[in-house]
């Protein structure tokens, strides 16, 4: 049987699960009056962060490549850019990419305009013409082979690595079997785990991917030893320590379940958008949810499932995250905020194989414009843009 | 729902996770792997909801085994049916010093 989905097609031929208005604040400087504007224009989503100035150019390049990623991502129909003038991110080439993908951008300036109230003006005027301009699209059918999945687990205990994380893991092979895109990250979470994904990786451990996976680990442990510290103190998180996860390997062997069981194809880094790549890829992005769920949006996911243990409810503004929780105890607890119960496989009463099936028919319904949870209870704010160097 | 179950993820791994509350000295429970096997063993400890069990004696230095794979190594000679955490055992990765 061959699954299709009902999307918003872009102009690019990408396929989006829900069609917003992005305002992007090209600094954190500009944020008030991106936080105005998405407050009283319908269908906007502000994608707020604290970066964009005073930062080493790797950096700057880094973030202004991230806000490309996601205006180009395919859930948003349409852009609005609010610079400050004079930040450091390369805000003309913000503007110039994204409108390459054929979509509708606006830009303002605010020093230009005159101040923050002249700027919510015209921006509100910009963004409520955008958002009308959009609202008429209608999805179209499309084939499953257009889905781009991110994966993530957060707040994990025991539980994640026995159910939540091993439902992911079947949803993933069942879509990479359909010529679908897969991403996962959190290459902290690889650590212990790193030779049974570079035996999985397209070539051998041996080959260009598998060292590559290596060097990822090996990049972002040395990250933690230049500042004369290891991970020990960060990871396993004390909630981890108390859902019973005694170390970072067993946190890593773990987490690397949900990416199931299919070669890897290569590695994206952190503002990489896939463009026609398919099958199981990694984004080279750390575990934490506000800089790894802006990763994912960026790659171009049309959702994402999230597993946990301890109960993570965090969303994103413009991509619809599944909760899938391994714990049973923690579903009974936070039933309003979490999707699906993997917690059923600890106590028996479902296999892996039932669970996933379920997770794959919801993920359907959402690809469709079904909220989730949390698009439902608008808990969509969790997200920053991961960087490397200092602010100066 | 069954009452005192301890997963075994790989039949290689020496502890098995309890998914059970009230665990303590002298309570049994039933560790269990994918293959179906079952085996009925004493706990002699609290253990909590979640935490892992020896399901054979682990000498110091020994690795502890979960998913088939090293999760760290024993700091101390642990028994079959103690509690296996952070107290009795330490990660061998993302540290400075090895």
């Amino acid at each position: 049987m061959r699954y299709t989905f009902q999307g918003y097609v872009r102009e690019n031929g990408k396929v989006g699960s829900r069609n917003f208005v992005g305002v992007i604040p090209s600094v954190i400087c500009a944020t008030d009056v991106a936080q105005a504007i998405c407050r009283q224009v319908a269908g906007t989503v502000g994608f707020f962060h604290h970066q964009g100035c005073c930062q080493l150019p790797t950096d700057l390049k880094r973030v202004t490549d991230t806000l490309i990623s996601l205006g180009c991502s395919p859930n948003v129909g349409a852009v609005l850019i609010v610079s400050l003038g004079c930040e450091g991110t390369d805000t003309q080439r913000l503007y110039q990419e994204i409108s390459s993908t054929g979509k509708p951008v606006e830009l303002i300036e605010i020093q230009e305009l005159g101040g923050m109230s002249r700027a919510i003006q015209r921006g509100t005027d910009l963004a409520q013409a955008l958002a009308q301009k959009i609202s008429g699209l209608q999805r179209e059918t499309v084939d499953i082979s257009n889905v781009v999945m991110g994966i993530k687990c957060g707040a994990s205990d025991t539980t994640s690595g026995m159910a939540s994380n091993c439902v992911i893991g079947y949803v993933a092979d069942k879509l990479v079997d359909f010529g679908a895109t897969v991403v996962f990250g959190e290459t902290t979470e690889f650590i212990g785990g790193e030779h049974i994904l570079a035996q999985r990786a397209v070539g051998g451990p041996e080959g260009p991917i598998g060292k590559k996976i290596y060097e990822i680990v090996e990049r972002m442990e040395n990250r933690a030893k230049t500042i004369g510290e290891d991970m020990r103190g960060g990871q396993p998180t004390p909630g981890n320590i108390k859902g019973g996860l005694s170390s970072i390997e067993e946190k890593s062997l773990g987490a690397i379940v949900k990416s199931g069981h299919r070669p890897i194809q290569g590695i994206l880094e952190y503002p990489d958008m896939v463009t026609d790549q398919k099958g199981l890829w990694i984004k080279d992005a750390p575990g934490r949810e506000p800089e790894i769920l802006t990763g994912m949006a960026a790659t171009g996911a049309q959702f994402l499932c999230f597993s946990t243990g301890r109960g993570a409810p965090q969303g994103f503004p413009s991509m619809p995250v599944i909760k899938i929780c391994g714990n049973p105890n923690t579903y009974a607890r936070m039933k309003y905020d979490m999707d699906l119960n993997a917690g059923r496989i600890i106590i028996g009463e479902k296999s892996i194989e039932e669970v996933g099936e379920e997770a794959f028919e919801m993920l359907l319904r959402v690809l469709n414009g079904q909220m989730t949870k949390n698009e439902a209870i608008h808990y969509v704010s969790t997200m920053d843009i991961h960087c490397v160097g200092p602010v100066i | 729902m069954e009452l005192n179950i301890a997963l075994q993820v790989d039949e290689k791994d020496n502890v098995a996770t309890i998914f059970a509350d009230g665990i303590t000295k002298g309570t049994s429970v039933r560790v269990k792997d994918r293959s179906g096997y079952e085996e009925m063993m004493s706990v002699t400890e609290v253990i909590p909801y979640g935490h892992k069990v020896a399901v054979r004696d682990i000498q110091v230095g020994e690795p502890i085994i979960k998913y088939g794979e090293s999760i760290g190594r024993a700091v101390r000679d642990i028994k079959k049916g103690d509690y296996v955490h952070v107290h009795n055992m330490e990660a061998m990765r993302g540290r400075g010093d090895l």
